[in-house]
């Protein structure tokens, strides 16, 4: 059995980690494009639904999951599986709970850093006097390795492991650790969000001036929520709204498992699951679609907004726009925008760490501090790539198949593990147990027959996703007999580089063909260490098995 | 801001808004379970939970 000992301090604290844990910079900056893109205020319908329909339900699987493993003594997913299920092979399956947790704070971190980098920006007055291209290309010469916008050589570089060795630290010190920054995290993430998303909403027409006269916040806040009813009929909609819905949560990646391993069976996971995510989704969209795209479109306009909209606004937009409030302003925005940024990474980043640092705790007798360091040091591993290669497309391979596949196959597998092999009546039971609200019986039906068609959808959705995210017409062609045009994002043409190639074929200037293949080759590299990370975890999983067996702790349900 | 636009903000953010503080506020007033519980900061705290 384990020799952890280490539990929450408090309940309050428990949710707060487990809101930071899902609160992302992805609630301030991809929720808000995605409803701006997908119908306004009608995207809301399908957001909630599927909040309802998937998102709850996979906080209850997961929640459960991991205070049921914790029982046991496990506290990471190869071995939370493994207690649920009998077949031996089913823990290989909880790879996913380690490999997506480093891959993806590998290229996490370096947005961390990023964020205390503009922190520091902000208060230098670094963006004074900057147009918005200057304010952009700022960001273009940081994330130029060998350029340095501070004097500092290899800044970006510093600045990655400065901000790796923070989450190191913090993860040092346990879960006391996690809980301390949450607590005082959060509140600071919200009261930041609460102070812009009021200058969001009230600027109105203040910010236009003589080089975009028609800009106008409201215009901003009237594309967000009008509601375009005839979207809600496209498919299309429906798929970013539950793709949403499953980033937002930071389910499928062996976070929520481990922290509810270190609650105990008579504790209530019901009512904290549900507080924690609606907690999110106060934080995603209340606050998040009120900074953003009301700031920008108060000052660019909404035409700028339709073109422009995306994540890079956060680095290369908005520090030019909080400069039409004056220096001082312009500071005091800044360092809450950036440090609201910086606390939505860090929370999330720590709970990727946790699995990770527990599962040497568990399998190897390991302590908090060299499980933590070792975290790092693959961490490093992995993500100095992405800063050095990273305008070669080395971040985005990470961020596609960590960050987006890996987790829609892990959820849609735990999900039929839970809902069928593990079985409802047990789970239900387990959700169940200690709960200080009650969840409808309507529930027990959605978890065992909808949620997991919906992230089969999901999943054969980025398996084939079509060309231009056009669903309907894709499928008005393929009944037409035209086949299925697949979109350079499906996974099919992802694994050929089909993107890439074309771009290759289609390239004229021997210059930008030269590019093209050094970005190729630099895609296959990121590949082959995410191959070598999966490998490695995997073998560290089988040997932690061969170790139980030789000390009599192989589990038995 | 149109009228449309501004039902439907106040609609959806006000059903977040108040399911968000309704769950936490059942987080603030539930007792916590008898010890040994999952959480070291309540071991004074009265009333439990039968």
């Amino acid at each position: 059995m384990t020799k952890t000992k280490e539990s929450w301090g408090s309940r309050i604290g428990l949710i707060l980690a487990m809101a930071g844990n899902a609160v992302g910079l992805g609630n301030f900056l991809r929720f808000p494009v995605q409803a701006v893109q997908n119908g306004g205020g009608a995207f809301i319908i399908p957001y909630l639904v599927c909040f309802l329909l998937m998102g709850i339900p996979l906080l209850f699987i997961e929640w459960s999951s991991g205070r049921y493993g914790g029982r046991f003594g496990n506290h990471s997913t190869p071995y939370i599986l493994d207690t649920m299920t009998k077949g031996r092979i089913l823990k290989y399956i909880g790879v996913f709970g380690i490999f997506t947790n480093i891959a993806v704070a590998a290229y996490y971190a370096y947005i961390e850093s990023w964020t205390m980098s503009y922190v520091l920006h902000s208060v230098k007055g670094t963006f004074v006097g900057m147009d918005q291209s200057d304010v952009a290309n700022f960001f273009l010469s940081y994330t130029d390795v060998l350029h340095s916008t501070t004097g500092i050589p290899y800044e970006a570089v510093i600045f990655y492991i400065i901000c790796l060795s923070i989450n190191v630290y913090v993860l040092s010190k346990g879960l006391g650790g996690v809980e301390k920054v949450a607590k005082i995290g959060m509140p600071l993430l919200i009261l930041f969000g609460v102070v812009l998303a009021v200058r969001g909403l009230t600027l109105g027409t203040s910010g236009a001036s003589e080089t975009f006269p028609d800009a106008n916040a409201w215009d901003g806040l009237n594309f967000l929520w009008t509601p375009q009813y005839e979207s809600i009929m496209d498919l299309k909609v429906w798929m970013a709204a539950a793709g949403q819905i499953f980033f937002t949560l930071s389910v499928g990646m062996g976070t929520v498992h481990c922290y509810a391993a270190y609650v105990k069976s008579k504790d209530d996971i019901a009512l904290n699951s549900v507080s924690a995510g609606f907690m999110n989704e106060f934080i995603e969209v209340v606050i998040g679609s009120s900074i953003v795209i009301p700031i920008a479109a108060g000052y660019l306009g909404m035409e700028w907004v339709m073109e422009n909209a995306g994540f890079g606004m956060a680095f290369q937009t908005m520090p030019y726009l909080f400069q039409q409030w004056g220096p001082l302003f312009a500071a005091i925005a800044g360092v809450m925008w950036f440090g609201l940024l910086f606390f939505s990474g860090i929370t999330s980043s720590l709970a990727m760490g946790t699995p990770c640092v527990s599962f040497m705790q568990d399998e190897f007798g390991w302590n908090r501090k060299k499980g933590a360091w070792a975290f790092g040091l693959v961490t490093l591993i992995m993500g100095l790539p992405t800063v050095f290669f990273f305008r070669e497309g080395v971040f985005d391979e990470y961020d596609y198949w960590a960050g987006t596949v890996s987790l829609v196959v892990f959820a849609m597998m735990e999900t039929i593990l839970f809902s069928w092999v593990f079985g409802l009546k047990k789970g239900w039971r387990e959700i169940n147990m200690g709960a200080d609200i009650k969840i409808p019986g309507i529930y027990k039906y959605i978890i065992k027959f909808v949620t997991p068609v919906i992230l089969i959808v999901v999943f054969l959705g980025t398996v084939f996703a079509p060309k231009g995210n056009d669903w309907s017409g894709n499928i008005r062609s393929l009944f037409s007999g035209n086949g299925w045009p697949l979109d350079n994002l499906s996974i099919i043409n992802k694994i050929t580089n089909s993107g890439l190639r074309q771009q290759i074929a289609n390239a004229t200037d021997p210059v930008e063909i030269q590019r093209l293949q050094e970005n190729l080759s630099a895609v296959n590299m990121a590949r082959g260490f995410l191959l070598v990370l999966l490998i490695f975890i995997l073998v560290l999983i089988y040997v932690s098995y061969k170790k139980r067996v030789r000390e009599g702790r192989v589990t038995t349900t | 801001m149109n009228t449309t636009a501004l039902i439907t903000m106040i609609l959806a953010q006000g059903v977040v808004t108040a399911a968000a503080a309704y769950f936490f506020y059942r987080v603030l007033v539930t007792p916590p379970k008898q010890e040994p519980d999952s959480y070291t900061e309540n071991d004074d705290t009265t009333p439990r939970q039968e």
